[in-house]
């Protein structure tokens, strides 16, 4: 089993639902990344997404593509990338995620790109514009490596797919909440609710569910976790936070955000 | 593989669907309604109707016979798309895939535009048949094109100035993307090039294809050699997809920009490497991380890093060959044309009758060259205006 398949165990046995937290690395610059890492391990959180930064992010609202545009002006590379998550891993044990773009790892090679994400100590990946119909490569890549591929599932996705991409899908199976981009939203819809109970109904026997999208503050996370949710999964938020704290109170802020939401997850 | 004929939405290795979930639904609704229009005669016997009475087909075939005395050779010919309805090839897409957003009954439409001349054929098809349309414009365009976004306004089109990224093509493309994954249910996203996840590509060369169609039967024959310029390719896969299995030489126009050398060029299919963007699998300018590169051209419509996937595929097949011209051959062909035929080629289309002026010297006189005269160049008189005083400065 995965570290990530493991987490979701644990936090059944306790009780819990799973606070994912993302984060764009480089973002606002490239030494406050770990800062801002020990403050969500400080707080809580169970699973840590880590963006790395494409040119052309078409699924993500406003705030992450200035996330993406500022760590990539700061100069941006795969290879320091994988040299954060070396360091990450040197004090914690958290499972983590890779979020990027498929050109990214594209660029690289699918395989030589996950041996060495794994080598580093990514557990699994998040690709918005990967489709299972093109994932072939990509799945056989990420078996070989014991990486999880965590593919997104929207509230207009038929019941066939799915089942399909839930197949494909291991971790954990991503439910994009809004017809939209990444962002923060103002309030839970109902077509959302529909799709949660429709997904649990469906496959929610075979794999955890994770919801994101919009989902910014305890009151979302505690809705989410009433309706049956296994994770949560919550980013520009974290964002909007680092944008707008000075460096001295970061990471004491986003320990205490990061407990708030938390505290959110336990039934 | 046949040519031209794409197994699961491939042409050989590029194509594809890369796009995000939500767009997954829209994507099967859109190739499943574009499979029902395609073979129905009443659906083509509509829009032929539009493309005769409103857009002005079928274009000229000319014979340009002062610019073939001045270069000395083989017979050149232009295919005037620059005399359509708008003063470019793109209107013929654009009515095709207004009249199928109609018959799906979505009423909100959407466009990407580059400099321009896709965004004005959309908001014209759209005026045309009753639709509403917005257009996504990279800022950096919308000052160069001036004219082209108040052509837009006029025609009651919103237009939504870009300033991510590059703020060009590329830019308002993703910009066109996020919304469409927004409104989803009730938006139309009318691509302008034969770019994007399947079946845009293959529907977009469909078409255009109308350009190539009329040139096989205007020169009652093929020609010897066709040129078309490639930015996403649209008006190349028109001209060249009817014509793909008659041994005709056929030859696509990237922009070298400032030069190849030089990095600031946009010649995607001369100097790119494999990856995806914009929901397919094709050729980018990329480094090694494989972030997509800001490009360069003189002449916005062909500022883009990508390039159609069938483009992609017809390079690594051999059956097309894909060459570049830089800014400045392009404006000195722009005066050539302008001087010696009384036409005023778009700058897009002044790439292609470029590299037909280099070739045309060295063949014989029997020989035949079509060009494809993608758009009229009025929309660029102040950009040649400009790069003229800047380099009668420079050499002073």
């Amino acid at each position: 089993m995965s570290k990530i398949q493991d987490k979701f165990k644990e936090l059944k046995s306790k009780n819990e639902k799973a606070l994912i937290s993302y984060i764009m690395t480089g973002f606002p610059n490239e030494n406050t990344t770990l800062s801002i890492v020990r403050g969500l391990v400080r707080g809580g959180t169970d699973i840590i997404e880590l963006g790395f930064p494409f040119s052309d992010p078409i699924a993500d609202g406003p705030v992450i593509q200035n996330a993406s545009t500022v760590s990539l002006n700061k100069g941006a590379k795969i290879e320091k990338f994988f040299s954060l998550v070396k360091k990450i891993r040197k004090e914690t044990d958290i499972p983590l995620v890779l979020m990027t773009y498929t050109n990214v790892l594209y660029a690289r090679g699918y395989s030589a790109f996950m041996s060495k994400v794994k080598s580093v100590g990514i557990d699994g990946l998040i690709l918005p514009d990967m489709s299972i119909e093109e994932s072939k490569e990509y799945l056989k890549s990420a078996k070989k490596n014991n990486l999880d591929t965590i593919f997104l599932v929207s509230p207009n996705t038929n019941n066939d797919r799915l089942k399909k991409i839930a197949r494909a899908s291991t971790g954990f199976l991503y439910m994009v909440a809004v017809f939209g981009t990444t962002g923060v939203q103002t309030k839970i819809h109902k077509y959302t609710i529909d799709a949660i109970k429709n997904a649990k109904k469906i496959v929610g026997k075979k794999i955890s569910i994770g919801i994101g999208f919009g989902v910014s503050t305890p009151d979302d996370v505690k809705k989410y976790v009433s309706l049956g949710v296994d994770a949560v999964i919550v980013g520009s938020a974290n964002l909007k936070i680092i944008e707008n704290t000075p460096p001295s109170k970061l990471q004491r802020k986003i320990t205490e955000y990061t407990k708030k939401l938390k505290r959110s997850t336990r039934i | 593989m046949k040519i031209g004929m794409p197994k699961d939405g491939r042409f050989g290795d590029f194509g594809g669907k890369y796009i995000p979930e939500t767009l997954v639904p829209a994507v099967e609704e859109l190739e499943e309604n574009y499979q029902k229009i395609k073979n129905d005669k009443s659906f083509q016997n509509e829009l032929d109707y539009y493309l005769k009475n409103y857009a002005g087909r079928p274009t000229p075939l000319y014979f340009a016979e002062n610019l073939t005395k001045s270069v000395g050779g083989a017979k050149i010919y232009l295919k005037r798309e620059d005399l359509l309805h708008g003063g470019a090839h793109k209107i013929n897409n654009t009515l095709g895939q207004a009249l199928l957003a109609k018959k799906m009954k979505k009423k909100r439409i959407i466009a990407e535009t580059g400099a321009g001349q896709h965004g004005v054929a959309t908001a014209m098809a759209c005026s045309c048949l009753g639709l509403s349309s917005e257009v996504y414009m990279g800022y950096k365009d919308t000052v160069r094109q001036q004219q082209n976004v108040f052509r837009m306004d006029l025609l009651g089109c919103k237009v939504y100035p870009v300033k991510s990224g590059s703020q060009t093509l590329k830019d308002a493309i993703n910009e066109a993307i996020r919304d469409w994954i927004t409104n989803v249910d009730t938006t139309y996203y009318l691509l302008g090039s034969a770019v994007g996840p399947h079946p845009y590509p293959v529907m977009v060369r469909d078409f255009q294809s109308v350009i190539g169609k009329e040139i096989k039967k205007q020169m009652k024959n093929v020609p010897d050699t066709v040129i078309a310029c490639v930015g996403g390719g649209s008006n190349a896969i028109g001209t060249f997809y009817p014509m793909i299995d008659d041994g005709v030489e056929m030859i696509g126009v990237e922009a070298a920009g400032k030069g190849l050398k030089t990095g600031m060029h946009s010649a995607t299919l001369n100097a790119g490497k494999k990856g995806v963007l914009h929901g397919m699998m094709t050729y980018l300018l990329q480094d090694n991380d494989g972030q997509i590169k800001e490009t360069h051209s003189i002449s916005a419509g062909l500022d883009y890093p990508g390039v159609g996937p069938e483009h992609a595929f017809l390079k690594d097949a051999g059956n097309v060959k894909y060459k570049s011209a830089t800014d400045n051959e392009v404006i000195n062909a722009f005066l050539t044309l302008t001087k010696t035929e009384g036409i005023i080629p778009a700058l897009e289309s002044a790439h292609a009758i470029s590299h037909a002026i280099k070739i045309a010297k060295t063949r014989s006189k029997s020989d035949s060259i079509v060009v494809t005269l993608s758009g009229r160049g009025d929309k660029d008189i102040d950009i040649v205006k400009q790069y003229l005083r800047k380099n009668v400065k420079n050499s002073r």
